[in-house]
């Protein structure tokens, strides 16, 4: 079984717990306004990866892991590889390694329930908790997001909720309390975390030939970040 | 039992020189953390910023802030001098004032005139013509050196070597002037002469001996006389933790103020150290914040130890470094380890004094070190860049539980070890060479065996090893005797007879052989098995160039069809080497270090198969070529970790640069991960790493605006620098290498 990759960053220690390696797959759905990986949208883009390959660079990176690091599928958009990814965590854990999947919330296909019920960990990305912005960041309905909070509740698996702040987007102290609001139906939150918006990828849109459609966007200042993460608040009943 | 030693558990160390035992016997592990440790005093901060404004003074005059060429350097040359007089608790100079430079003319005449007309002074006539008389060790080697010796020199196939100015990597184990008091071990060496020099044969090896023992008891005596200028009494042992300092600091000062050897290790002293401050904190005689006052200025008197080096010199060794290295931590035979309350005052140094290149702070690192250790150093790399690590797990079994680090990456056993210290081939030429069968890519010149060039492509593998192979062979076979020329030299005329005094009188020897552009080599030959590669020849037929057409896997991304080119290298050098007798019959090591030489390595070799162009600097030590490793720390770092230490017991070296947002979102996140990226690189059996927690930005603004960042401190290769002492060029390959950051 094959999957389609596009690339392989054997040192993640900002994609989930611990030191991990990251399999950033290729093809995603959504059109994130602030998206830095726009050369992973298409699905013929990338390269063919088998199974034993990602059990090959898990196992490699094992002495770094520790107590609580392993493997996390990003993208693109991994589970519009479920399939892929289903097998690949079965073989993993054969190997003692757990995994954790990166979702964008933008897609949902029958194999995500048993991908999900498969990883050990969600990073689940909630773009905006209001439906309408959710639409204008991502180009796509929010009913896929809550369908894998469902799933994940399902499954009683746990979450790191990610946000990216983004100035004028999402930056108020309203939106954050939206948010607040929004992660109260996901049942185990280990983590929240918001992101500042970065124009790093700025370059690459240009070498793609791509319109960058948050062109004058200031990067998010790290002070204000700061202010807004003070407001986030874990849900009251959270396990 | 002499009174200085009350309260210490007996042994052997009693009755003969075994400051190991005694070590092992009297130290106490520290499983805590860093809460209790001192902040600098004020007369530290006095001292201190009277540093700072030396230091500036110094770069403003162009990195040598005085020079006095008036006299020899030897342990009384010099009248004491100190930083702040009245203020220096830890007393002690190479010369009179702080950062005046002295000369060393044993190693070479040559380069003393040079070092001092460059720096506009003239040497007295006197000593100028006392030369005309005394052979140097330099004048020695070159009197025995052979015609082909001088091309591989010249042309640089082997460059950097030590003879024209001194070996350096002996480290004598200072320790025993503090435990011992120096008219014990003049006692001891008297006894050991008289042994050496009643033998039934005196042959060459036992003369020789015996005229160095009587030369190191000179030298002992000597040293007595310097401590008495500053006022010490240093005849018997030291009786509390200021003194065992302050003996143990003498007993290296004399080493330094007679020999300008290129790395001036101090050993393995922290935890030795500990076992008086434990004495003195249980007895009441010292506080906390007082021992930390000791170490504070114990370190302040090792960071304004210099030597005079030429600007040629400075090509080879960038940042003007001594190679001051202390061996932190690591484990005892029976498991316990060797992490005391001193070896966090140490690292605590970096926060009272700030970030700086020396001492040359290296961590033995085990998997057993505790965890609040290992958590405290990984913060002192993320706060400083200052420190390097090395696996404790891989040398403790070849070298014992009391080893010390002799310049970056070598072991040594402390007392009963010394090394000849012999800088370190070219493998990238080796291969032109071969490929060339035999003519220099860069000048023309025949060197070496003379066959037909390689045919014109694509060049097959199988042929390019064998070319590889034969022209490694006849160089491996040069080089032991270059070594061995050296050496010999270099006790015949520069024996280090202050250092040697503090070692035993009939030592083991290793025989240090080195490499460069290891990685270069490793990717070309890649290149030729995995992609298609085409000679390209000037109008002489000599290949200049070569055409790779399609990819081929590179060193640096833990893929073994090239990883294993590269182990192979490591096994061919070190199997060629030991095929070959060594002076005094040295063990044979093996480095895989360049220093920052890698720069001119690479200015000294031309186009290779792997695409780098001529004259481009090689990846530093055992790294991968720059920007090469593409899939992430944990691949490269892996790549590096299959060089076996077994292979390359003098060490295998590789410099890492991470931005911190690559190690996490939070400091506490960044902490752990470095931990846990130090855990799986050694436990995959690596042997070296230097950290460097920074963002490229800040060294290119660094390169830009040098003024505003004079204590930004980098790790190099195997030690660290200011950044503002490196040239241009060797600032611009540091800035050009891989900087592993979050994507």
């Amino acid at each position: 079984m094959k999957g389609r990759l596009h690339s392989i960053e054997t040192f993640g220690a900002v994609d989930g717990p611990g030191i991990r390696t990251v399999f950033f797959m290729q093809g995603c759905p959504a059109r994130c306004l602030y998206c830095h990986n726009p050369d992973s949208w298409g699905t013929d883009a990338g390269r063919d990866i088998d199974i034993d390959e990602v059990v090959h660079w898990a196992v490699r990176g094992m002495p770094y892991y520790g107590d609580n690091g392993g493997v996390t599928f990003s993208g693109g958009e991994s589970l519009m590889q479920g399939e892929f990814l289903i097998e690949a965590m079965k073989a993993l854990k054969k190997e003692g390694i757990g995994s954790a999947i990166d979702a964008s919330g933008t897609y949902v296909d029958e194999f995500t329930d048993k991908a999900i019920e498969t990883c050990d960990l969600v990073l689940l990305d909630i773009k905006h908790p209001d439906p309408e912005r959710f639409k204008i960041i991502t180009g796509r309905d929010q009913e896929t997001l809550l369908e894998i909070i469902d799933i994940i509740n399902k499954h009683d698996k746990h979450v790191w909720v990610r946000n990216v702040v983004v100035p004028d987007i999402n930056d108020t102290e309203e939106d954050i309390e939206a948010l607040n609001e929004f992660i109260k139906r996901i049942k185990h939150i280990d983590k929240i975390e918001l992101l500042a918006y970065h124009t790093m990828a700025v370059e690459k849109y240009g070498k793609l030939g791509i319109t960058y459609r948050l062109k004058g966007v200031p990067p998010m200042d790290g002070e204000r970040l700061e202010e807004l993460r003070k407001l986030v608040k874990y849900p009251d009943d959270n396990q | 039992m002499r009174k200085e030693w009350e309260g210490f558990i007996e042994g052997n160390w009693t009755e003969n020189i075994d400051v190991e035992e005694f070590i092992h016997l009297n130290y106490k592990p520290y499983d805590g953390d860093a809460s209790f440790l001192a902040g600098a005093t004020e007369r530290t901060k006095e001292c201190y910023d009277r540093v700072q404004e030396l230091l500036v003074a110094e770069r403003k005059a162009g990195g040598t802030l005085k020079v006095d060429a008036s006299r020899i350097m030897r342990i009384n040359a010099f009248e004491p001098g100190y930083i702040i007089p009245g203020k220096d608790i830890i007393v002690g100079l190479q010369t009179d004032e702080p950062l005046k430079r002295g000369i060393c003319p044993f190693g070479g005449i040559k380069m003393v005139r040079e070092e001092v007309a460059e720096y506009g002074e003239k040497l007295p006539e006197e000593i100028d013509r006392m030369f005309d008389y005394v052979t140097t060790h330099n004048d020695g080697v070159f009197k025995a050196y052979s015609k082909e010796m001088r091309q591989v020199r010249h042309l640089g196939f082997i460059t950097g070597l030590p003879d024209a100015y001194g070996r350096g990597r002996i480290i004598g184990d200072y320790r025993r002037a503090a435990l011992y008091g120096i008219d014990y071990l003049i006692e001891e060496k008297q006894k050991d002469h008289e042994l050496i020099a009643s033998r039934h044969v005196m042959n060459e090896e036992n003369i020789r001996t015996a005229e160095e023992v009587t030369n190191q008891i000179t030298a002992l005596k000597e040293i007595k006389k310097m401590a008495a200028a500053y006022g010490y009494d240093i005849s018997g042992p030291a009786k509390d933790v200021k003194e065992a300092i302050q003996w143990t600091y003498f007993a290296y000062l004399a080493g330094i103020k007679e020999e300008n050897g290129a790395a001036m290790s101090i050993g393995r002293t922290s935890t030795f150290i500990d076992i008086y401050a434990e004495r003195d904190l249980a007895r009441g005689t010292y506080t906390e914040e007082q021992i930390q006052e000791f170490v504070d200025d114990y370190i302040l008197k090792l960071r304004v130890a210099r030597h005079l080096r030429t600007n040629e010199y400075n090509e080879l060794f960038g940042g003007d470094p001594m190679w001051i290295t202390e061996g932190i931590g690591g484990v005892g035979m029976d498991g316990r380890h060797k992490v005391t309350k001193n070896s966090y005052r140490v690292l605590q140094t970096l926060y009272n004094l700030g970030p700086a290149p020396e001492p040359n702070l290296t961590v033995l690192w085990s998997k057993q070190l505790p965890e609040p250790f290992k958590r405290f150093c990984a913060q002192v790399s993320i706060d400083t860049d200052s420190i390097q690590y090395e696996n404790d797990d891989k040398m403790r079994p070849s070298y014992g539980e009391d080893y010390s680090i002799a310049c970056c990456v070598s072991a040594i056993q402390m007392g009963q070890q010394m090394q000849f210290f012999g800088a370190r081939c070219n493998l990238a030429k080796i291969l032109l060479l071969g490929l060339n069968g035999g003519i220099d890519e860069r000048t023309g010149e025949h060197v070496g065996p003379q066959m037909e060039s390689v045919g014109d492509g694509p060049i097959d593998f199988d042929e390019a090893w064998r070319r590889f192979n034969i022209y490694l062979e006849w160089l491996m076979e040069l080089y032991v005797n270059i070594m061995n020329i050296i050496h010999f030299m270099h006790d015949k005329y520069d024996f280090e007879r202050s250092q040697m005094a503090f070692l035993n009188s009939e030592v083991k020897r290793l025989m240090a052989f080195g490499v460069a552009g290891f990685s270069v080599a490793a990717d070309s030959l890649s290149a030729i098995k995995y992609a298609k590669v085409y000679p390209i020849r000037d109008e002489n037929g000599v290949i200049v160039d070569y055409r790779t057409e399609g990819e081929f896997p590179k060193y640096g991304n833990d893929d073994d069809r090239v990883d294993e080119i590269a182990v192979k290298i490591s096994e061919r050098t070190i199997e060629e080497l030991r095929k070959h007798p060594t002076y005094r019959n040295a063990v044979h090591t093996l480095s895989v270090l360049t220093i920052t030489s890698n720069v001119m390595y690479g200015k000294k070799t031309g186009n290779t198969p792997d695409g780098r162009r001529a004259g481009t600097p090689f990846a530093p030590g055992a790294n991968p070529m720059h920007e090469r490793d593409s899939h992430g720390a944990v691949a490269s770092l892996n790549s590096v970790s299959k060089i076996d230490w077994d292979t390359c017991q003098d060490g295998v070296s590789n410099t890492f640069s991470i931005t911190p947002a690559a190690l996490g979102k939070e400091k506490e996140d960044r902490t752990t991960t470095l931990v846990g990226l130090l855990n799986g690189y050694f436990d995959r059996g690596a042997h070296h790493l230097n950290v460097n927690v920074l963002n490229r930005s800040l060294l290119e603004d660094a390169y830009d605006n040098p003024e505003k960042y004079p204590n930004l401190t980098v790790r190099v290769s195997g030690y660290a620098v200011r950044f503002n002492a490196l040239s241009k060029n060797h600032q611009k390959e540091v800035i050009a290498r891989t900087f592993h950051q979050h994507v």
